[in-house]
């Protein structure tokens, strides 16, 4: 790939997601950047999950047309799989593995070399300031260090984009400003991110975000647009608009 | 007996995990004494592994402390345990509720376990319990998230508790829902329930009458919000620019800047106050103009992108910032 700018990672069509009579997704359409930082938003049971899960190849969708790093979700979801990290709030690493072991373990399922997996995980574990960590079972390590490894270790093979969903729930202050700035020089390597959070502080920090509804996408801009076009001062007072608008 | 009956009061507790002298020893809490009076929405923050857990697994009886005291309600929470049982509600952090059973079948099982009548009580709950009444028959485990989190609190009330524990209630939970869920908090209050809830979100912490912020197993400040405010000393200017990344970076490579933190929108930068050196309201604004010259000009040096700075009054999350890395 070329480094245009504008080059879209993520196209969405149409998506929908039936569970028996239930519509979880209803008719998304969106795109996403090369580079960006999306943020993905929406209340409890908006069907955020459920559309992430199909843009990782986890769920095939009921109709419409999705392609992430230039793959077919529904009919390439192995090839989506290999070209994307993902990072869930509920499983992350093997609490039972020691932190090299943990890299080696996912660098050989992202079918990396034994000499590259080797090399990364000194890097990462040196960016990260972990290097006397290396030998640690992880269960050991404080949450919010954990969550640091967990997102190397969901980057470790250079992915075209990485899938975060609710990274920094129930993170304090201090832990959930140095995650975003990881997620910051991943993005400045080239790396897309796309990202739940229920922080709206967090959502000032993409480039755009999305606010889902009822499995509809509500509203789709950068964080200034939004806050213009609803005439808010902070994406809280947008997200707490557009909550009212309907119901 | 002490001087006044307080609903929580604990003196000098301690609780490690871990053999004693062995590397892996993690003291959990060292130390805490702590009062909380009746009626009292009390919020405890603080990192990860500061002890906030422990401290609640205490509180309701499930844990017992290396050394030190812990009353709840007038009772001993290792002595009384089985009295003490009967009159709190706890919600721990993770869901722990019967996924099998539906939810009709939990509630009945935890007014059953306290042998208390769901309709004597049913008004304390009733505000929660409405939202996932339509859905009584369906199995705990396949609710949302926040369904599950209000199936959770009116089980931990069935039973009409005096004293309400909640570890972490709104993690994972969306914006609209937290508000609701602390405009809840707040009429349960009213009915005088004693309220202990532990959050990492900061503008909760503002929504209690006090608040105790933890680290490393200490008590590093116990405040109410607006005092945590008042004690903060020094001089907060907000930063904001076109390019919010580089920008940081640059902040921080300035000497004088205490600290630099991304909060939104904008940037905050501590920069800390010489003693004495504004005792009046302009003096100080000189010294703040002052300041924001120099770091424009320090800024400028870096080539930085367009930007703007002025001062601000601090939030809660700056206060907890500031003492969290102080020490």
């Amino acid at each position: 790939m070329n480094s245009k700018e504008l080059e879209n990672i993520i196209v969405v069509k149409e998506l929908v997601k039936k569970f028996g009579s239930f519509t979880a997704v209803n008719n998304i359409s969106f795109e996403v950047k090369k580079g960006e930082i999306f943020g993905f938003l929406g209340a409890n049971g908006a069907g955020k999950t459920t559309a992430m899960k199909m843009l990782c190849g986890l769920l095939k969708p009921t109709s419409g047309k999705g392609t992430v790093a230039g793959y077919d979700i529904a009919t390439a979801p192995e090839m989506v799989k290999r070209n994307i990290g993902y990072m869930s709030q509920r499983f992350s690493l093997y609490d039972d593995l020691k932190v090299w072991e943990n890299f080696r373990l996912f660098g050989g399922i992202y079918g990396m070399s034994s000499k590259e997996i080797e090399m990364v995980t000194v890097k990462m574990l040196k960016e990260l300031g972990f290097e006397k960590e290396r030998n640690t079972m992880v269960k050991s390590l404080p949450a919010g260090w954990k969550q640091k490894l967990a997102f190397s270790v969901a980057i470790m093979h250079n992915p075209a984009i990485v899938f975060l969903d609710e990274p920094t729930g129930g993170v304090a202050p201090e832990a959930r400003r140095q995650f975003w700035e990881l997620i910051y020089s991943a993005s400045q390597v080239g790396i897309t991110v796309f990202v739940t959070t229920h922080y709206m502080d967090e959502a000032e920090y993409c480039n755009r975000v999305s606010i889902m509804k009822d499995g509809e996408i509500e509203a789709i801009d950068t964080p200034q647009n939004l806050k213009i076009q609803y005439n808010s001062s902070s994406m809280e007072e947008v997200f707490y608009e557009l909550a009212k608008n309907r119901n | 007996m002490e001087n006044k009956l307080q609903a929580v009061s604990t003196n000098n507790l301690n609780k490690g995990y871990g053999a004693q002298k062995s590397a892996s020893r993690v003291e959990a809490l060292k130390n805490i004494s702590l009062e909380i009076g009746f009626g009292e929405m009390f919020g405890i923050t603080g990192p990860d592994g500061a002890g906030k857990t422990t401290l609640f697994r205490i509180l309701t009886s499930l844990l017992i402390p290396d050394s030190g005291e812990a009353n709840v309600l007038g009772m001993d929470v290792v002595k009384d345990f089985r009295k003490l049982r009967e009159k709190i509600g706890y919600m721990p952090g993770k869901f722990s509720l019967y996924g099998d059973l539906t939810v009709d079948e939990n509630l009945s099982f935890f007014a059953s376990i306290f042998k208390s009548n769901i309709k004597d009580n049913y008004y304390l709950i009733e505000d929660i319990f409405k939202d996932i009444a339509p859905f009584g028959n369906r199995k705990a485990r396949d609710l949302s998230g926040g369904m599950k989190q209000k199936l959770a609190l009116s089980c931990a009330l069935v039973h009409k508790p005096d004293i309400l524990f909640l570890d972490e209630p709104t993690t994972g939970v969306d914006p609209v829902s937290r508000r609701e869920f602390w405009q809840m908090l707040d009429r349960l209050k009213k009915q005088g329930i004693t309220i202990i809830v532990s959050t990492s979100y900061m503008d909760e912490a503002l929504l209690c009458d006090r608040i105790a912020l933890f680290k490393e197993g200490t008590i590093l400040s116990c405040d109410t919000p607006n005092g945590m405010i008042s004690s903060f000393e020094n001089t907060l200017l907000a930063v904001h620019g076109e390019n919010m990344p580089v920008l940081l970076k640059m902040l921080r490579k300035i000497p004088f800047v205490k600290s630099a933190y991304s909060f939104g929108a904008q940037h905050h930068i501590t920069i800390e106050n010489n003693s004495n050196s504004f005792n009046n309201d302009k003096t100080h604004k000189i010294m703040v103009q002052s300041l924001i010259e120099i770091i424009t000009e320090e800024l400028q040096k870096m080539d930085a992108p367009v930007f703007h700075i002025n001062e601000i009054i601090p939030m809660i999350e700056d206060c907890y910032l500031e003492l969290s890395s102080s020490k």
